[in-house]
């Protein structure tokens, strides 16, 4: 898999999601005000950070540079695409994942190791997991607080499209493992198509050794799979 | 062509719990204002733009709102808008 690690002014995750990518696959980093993908990219990172300083909402901004239309334009080929934390953000905002990250419900920005649930683990970034594993992973967010109108999260949670949920060590969905407040613990969502997932806690910070935790390198080891398996790398349709 | 001032209010949008504006209200529950209710934080914006007649200032402004400004998912938003502060012919 190649990779296209996107750089807005205020990206600060972009290095660590370049070292992840790299692992198993290879990588470049594309610049906020690029007016075309390189051809053989097979999944853009827009990673974690401060894009454009969080400027009215986060993600608001970023969500108008030039690259995001083509972006939007990949992601409707059926391109893979990631965002990770205000990337996340990013994505809510250009319309490509429903819902919105509001204000943590404590207020505080939290920073710190979480357990998740992988709630789908037949996507293209989730396959390496088993079907409800609990992993650890690093949140860094002041704004990671899930929300969506009643019939949004119906519709995600019937079409399977939740990916991930905040849970405690022993795989319960716990108020207390919740870190933010996000309706029915949610920590990642994909789109209906299948091919872009966002997620507020970070699994780049979680891909090496070196780090204590190699928990987060299943999501690229995912990637790696799909991309064996898939000579297009594209996604047409997912039934979950 | 007019210039106009305007404002725009925005509020988290009725139904989302409002986090900021509660644990304000809380605080003044504690000290001496127990009367107080209903208290929501929200932005301010504050700008100008140029319209020929303050309806078609205020159509504009509703459309940056939906684009930009604010996200209609979890924002609410009212426009304000003032006499012109001048007039070219």
């Amino acid at each position: 898999m190649k990779y296209g690690i996107v750089r807005f002014p205020g990206s600060n995750c972009d290095h660590d999601a370049f070292t992840a990518a790299s692992q198993s696959g290879s990588a470049v980093y594309l610049w906020h005000k690029d007016t075309q993908i390189p051809k053989g990219i097979d999944c853009i990172i827009l990673p974690g950070g401060f894009s454009y300083g969080d400027y009215l909402r986060c993600g608001a901004i970023a969500r108008f540079s030039p690259i995001m239309r083509e972006v939007v334009t990949f992601a409707g080929n059926g391109g893979l695409a990631i965002g990770i934390c205000n990337g996340f953000q990013i994505l809510t905002e250009a319309g490509l994942l429903p819902g919105v990250l509001l204000r943590n419900s404590g207020l505080n920005f939290v920073c710190r190791d979480v357990f998740l649930n992988v709630a789908n683990a037949s996507t293209p970034f989730t396959s390496s997991f088993v079907q409800n594993q609990i992993i650890k992973i690093p949140v860094a967010h002041g704004d990671g607080n899930y929300y969506a109108d009643a019939e949004t999260i119906s519709k995600l949670e019937t079409n399977n499209q939740v990916v991930f949920r905040y849970c405690n060590s022993e795989g319960q969905l716990t108020e207390d493992a919740n870190p933010n407040g996000s309706i029915n613990n949610i920590a990642g969502v994909i789109n209906e198509r299948g091919n872009v997932l966002g997620m507020m806690p970070h699994p780049e910070r979680y891909a090496d050794s070196l780090l204590g935790c190699t928990d987060g390198r299943g999501v690229f080891e995912s990637l790696e799979l799909f991309g064996l398996s898939n000579s297009t790398k594209t996604v047409e349709s997912i039934s979950y | 062509m007019n210039t106009y001032n305007a404002t725009i209010t925005i509020t988290l949008r009725k139904g989302i719990l409002d986090v900021q504006g509660k644990t304000v209200e809380h605080a003044l529950h504690a000290t001496d204002f127990p009367m107080i209710s209903h208290l929501r934080i929200g932005k301010f914006v504050e700008l100008t733009v140029e319209a020929e007649t303050m309806e078609s200032a205020h159509t504009l402004l509703e459309g940056a709102c939906l684009k930009l400004i604010t996200n209609p998912i979890m924002e609410d938003f009212s426009i304000s808008i003032h006499e012109p502060k001048a007039e070219q012919v």
